[in-house]
């Protein structure tokens, strides 16, 4: 048995920042990766993008991965790489397997969670029609494609505008496929505007808003596919349908926190998120296990990712060393428009609390309001606000007056 | 021309125009949105970020050091496509190439055993 003050499970960006907090924080520090190296899913996004507000300068994936990987490597922090996180006992053993290692026990003083997501699947969304070869998840191919090399097709047709897709859409189309349709269900991207114009209308690729597919078409592989537009009901429009031929259909339509290890164990999951319900040290109702990045709940921007894992991996080592005083809680609730809101409860005490928030349709020129009790604790302007961007609003914790409901007003 | 502007979620749908010597910028509702619709008219550039082949197999990943004029990056992209660099290749370093008067860095950003 190997005893650790904090155990990191995943090794993307919230893991790493996790790790780096809780060993800055004193606690001895494992990382239990289950990749040939650490950095996740940023090793594969080779895009620009990252680290505008957290470096505050522009780089691709596996730099603002590097970046991380580099201050893991500067301290004591022990890196477990090919290794599976299997369960999490009771008593805070987590049972991992590793080629290196074989069966691993760590006993952990405090654990942190940071698993990130997984892709949905055409199965996940039922997809109508066969079930050919050529139809990849957008992350996938973009695995493929930017670390293994293959192109996974030709004539390419994406579902969904979640950003991954978008990303792929130019990036097929840089490696000399033809994207020649993305089509959304919803009436909106569910992408950052910035890849809509960049990675779509810089190459003339068509978006279908409200068209869904009706039916995949080829055997042994895709040959080609069927869609319509949408009702209001989201049901396809069966009389207008179109054929588009194609070799490959990429996915992107929405990610899965992967919380396959606290599933079942008794912990509050967020029936929105999919992730845990946490407090504002991202600490779950397990206590002890804390949880962030996209595993808690799916960003837009790995800025975030790292700042809120600096906040758990800070807690999770003041935790290990009985320091961490969890007090009386207020219950967060977010309504008239406002998907949610996180952390969902938050201790009282002193000091800024910074909530996160997503929205359930685009709205323009309405105000987003923080009650608690019988006071308000914030009241701001957006001029704008749309599923696709996660907002945020400070609120003093010294303020609140009771449960906390966040809210649009027009 | 007629784009969407990037500057924030607003996503304002901007139309510009060039009327006389002035270029005109209309439905944007900030500032921002003016000078990136008028960037956008006059000088459009993009970083670009593609794969570079790797001596006996595999591919890194990298950059232009600074985004490029819009229409020559199908160009570059086509010059990274003809290199291959060594197995040693690193984050970090530089190519330089020139191109038909566009001087430009490559900067490798991620290689298969970065991190290992």
């Amino acid at each position: 048995m190997r005893e650790y003050d904090v155990v990191v499970i995943g090794g993307g960006p919230a893991g790493m920042a996790a790790a780096i907090a809780a060993c800055d924080g004193g606690a001895k520090t494992l990382i239990l990766e289950r990749d040939v190296r650490l950095g996740g899913i940023l090793n594969q996004c080779i895009h620009q993008g990252f680290g505008l507000h957290y470096f505050k300068e522009e780089m691709t994936g596996p730099e603002y991965a590097d970046r991380f990987r580099k201050e893991v490597e500067k301290r004591d922090i022990d890196v477990m790489l090919e290794a599976m996180a299997l369960a999490i006992g009771e008593d805070r053993t987590v049972t991992a397997l590793s080629p290196e290692y074989g069966l691993v026990k760590a006993k952990a003083g405090a654990i942190v969670l940071a698993m990130g997501c997984r892709e949905r699947t055409a199965g996940a969304i039922a997809l109508p029609g066969t079930r050919p070869a050529g139809i990849y998840t957008a992350g996938m191919a973009q695995k493929l494609c930017n670390i293994d090399g293959y192109l996974v097709g030709k004539e390419v047709v994406i579902l969904g505008s979640g950003d991954i897709g978008l990303i792929m859409a130019r990036r097929m189309t840089t490696e000399g496929a033809k994207v020649k349709l993305v089509l959304e269900l919803m009436p909106y991207s569910s992408g950052l505007k910035r890849n809509i114009v960049q990675c779509l209308d810089d190459y003339g690729i068509p978006i279908k808003y409200s068209h869904t597919i009706t039916r995949v078409v080829g055997s042994p592989r895709i040959e080609g596919l069927y869609y319509a537009p949408v009702g209001t009901d989201r049901k396809p429009i069966l009389d207008n349908e179109q054929f588009v031929s194609c070799d490959a259909l990429l996915l992107s339509v929405g990610l899965i926190p992967e919380n396959d290890l606290i599933n079942g164990s008794g912990v509050e999951m967020s029936p929105v998120t999919n992730g845990a319900a946490v407090d504002e040290n991202r600490m779950t109702t397990l206590d002890g296990v804390f949880s962030c990045g996209n595993v808690l709940h799916v960003h837009d921007l790995v800025d975030n990712v790292s700042q809120e894992a600096l906040i758990a991996g800070s807690a999770a080592a003041r935790y290990a060393k009985g320091e961490l005083k969890s007090g009386e809680c207020v219950n967060v609730a977010a309504k008239d428009g406002v998907r949610y809101a996180l952390p969902q409860r938050i201790n009282r005490g002193e000091g800024k609390v910074r909530l996160f928030f997503r929205v359930d349709n685009v709205y323009k020129g309405v105000r987003l309001v923080v009650e608690s009790g019988s006071k308000t604790l914030s009241n701001r302007k957006f001029q704008m606000l749309a599923p696709g961007e996660m907002g945020s609003v400070d609120i003093e914790r010294s303020d609140i007056d009771g449960d906390i409901v966040v809210r649009l007003e027009k | 021309m007629n784009t969407i502007c990037i500057m924030c979620p607003m996503g304002c749908g901007l139309k510009i125009e060039k009327v006389g010597e002035e270029i005109r910028v209309s439905g944007n509702t900030c500032k921002r949105g003016e000078a990136y619709g008028k960037a956008e008219f006059t000088h459009p550039v993009r970083t670009v970020t593609t794969l570079i082949k790797l001596e006996g197999g595999g591919v890194a990943s990298c950059k232009t050091d600074a985004p490029v004029p819009k229409e020559r990056v199908s160009d570059v992209v086509a010059y990274i496509g003809t290199l291959t660099i060594g197995r040693d290749a690193k984050i970090g370093d530089r190519l330089h190439a020139s191109l038909d008067g566009l001087e430009t860095d490559i900067v490798i950003t991620g290689t298969p055993t970065s991190g290992c």
